[in-house]
């Protein structure tokens, strides 16, 4: 399943209800949710405890907008809008946790 | 029509904001069209089932009742985070309508069951 | 493939609206099929005709009017949210006494059935929100 987080993890609790819900699969984030991966940031441990389980990507536009391209985590798969859409075909369903 | 399996999420309190209203009016819609409808109740959104609403002082419509009615259009699957209770300060005996409490991975195993998920 | 999306807010406020845009675009690049776009919540915003966004900002319900047209996408914008909010069209100014309409070119207003129907008929469905 495709999880699609679009807020940052301080702000709200998204991200954790994510963590402790999904089972497996993708987390996508876009819009605020792509300072979940940003080095060094509250959610980074989490964030890797979790990277057995899932697969971490972030939105690219996003990122870049945000001006935290050169802090992304190791282990996170930067995405642009194609690859979102790819996301979303590859995977039966997706949830966005809003 | 093809029949598909619909959850509808819900995780926001009732009243401070408008989705819990708005999301269980498409869920009355999506029970017209018959298809399995069920719903989930996590972190605030186990607010919604709360039970004692009052909403004189607000001026807002009271939609609790709504919630029985979902049991005459056929959606009794109701499921409910028991983590987001405890961590209310809820137990089951606050829920307005018959729920199934279970766990947030028990809830996430069924997410992943579903064709369609709705999240407002 | 086809895909329907969800637009849960209002234009500028929130994201939402733009990543839903960008969405559909590359769904398209990609050479898949948008059976809908629906409307809800403030998303009923997108579609007001009345909008005059700053001249060196992107302009969000001409950018949707025009990718419906180039693409003959079916815009919906919930009609019992639509009426909460006062986006009208000749229909429901004539049901509802309105003296004004505001609808924006390309999309039309409908009821929440829409929404079902884009969930059973497309393979994905995608929400965006706050």
């Amino acid at each position: 399943m495709l999880h699609i987080v679009n807020k940052s993890p301080l702000e709200r609790s998204s991200l954790d209800s994510v963590l402790q819900t999904g089972a497996d699969g993708a987390i996508l984030l876009i819009e605020d949710g792509v300072y979940a991966v940003t080095k060094g940031n509250a959610a980074e441990p989490k964030l890797k405890a979790a990277m057995g389980k899932f697969k971490f990507y972030a939105l690219t536009p996003d990122v870049d907008a945000r001006g935290i391209a050169d802090r992304v985590m190791d282990g996170v798969t930067l995405v642009d809008y194609a690859g979102f859409v790819d996301l979303v075909a590859e995977n039966k369903t997706c949830q966005s946790w809003l | 029509m093809t029949t598909k399996k619909f959850m509808f999420v819900n995780r926001k309190a009732p009243y401070g904001t408008i989705y819990a209203l708005e999301s269980l009016e498409v869920v009355l819609i999506g029970a017209a069209f018959e298809q399995d409808v069920s719903l989930a109740f996590m972190d605030d959104g186990v607010y919604q089932l709360k039970k004692g609403n009052q909403t004189k002082g607000i001026e807002m419509k009271n939609f609790q009742p709504t919630y029985r009615a979902l049991e005459d259009y056929d959606v009794t699957k109701l499921y409910v985070d028991q983590e987001s209770l405890t961590a209310r300060g809820l137990t089951a005996d606050d829920m307005s309508v018959p729920v199934e409490v279970m766990s947030r991975a028990e809830i996430g195993k069924i997410m992943e069951e579903q064709d369609v998920l709705l999240s407002f | 493939m086809k895909f329907s999306i969800l637009v849960n807010e209002g234009p500028y406020t929130h994201q939402a609206a733009d990543s839903a845009y960008q969405f559909a675009k590359a769904v398209l690049a990609k050479g898949h099929e948008i059976y809908r776009v629906f409307f809800y919540h403030d998303g009923v915003n997108n579609a007001t005709r009345l909008t005059t966004p700053p001249q060196d900002d992107r302009n969000i319900v001409n950018r949707w009017s025009k990718l419906a047209e180039e693409h003959k996408l079916d815009l919906v914008v919930c009609v019992a949210a639509a009426q909460r909010r006062g986006i009208v069209d000749e229909g429901e100014a004539k049901r509802n006494g309105k003296d004004a309409t505001n609808l924006a070119p390309g999309f039309r207003i409908s009821g929440l059935g829409q929404l079902i129907e884009a969930g059973i008929q497309a393979e994905r469905i995608v929400v965006f929100g706050d």
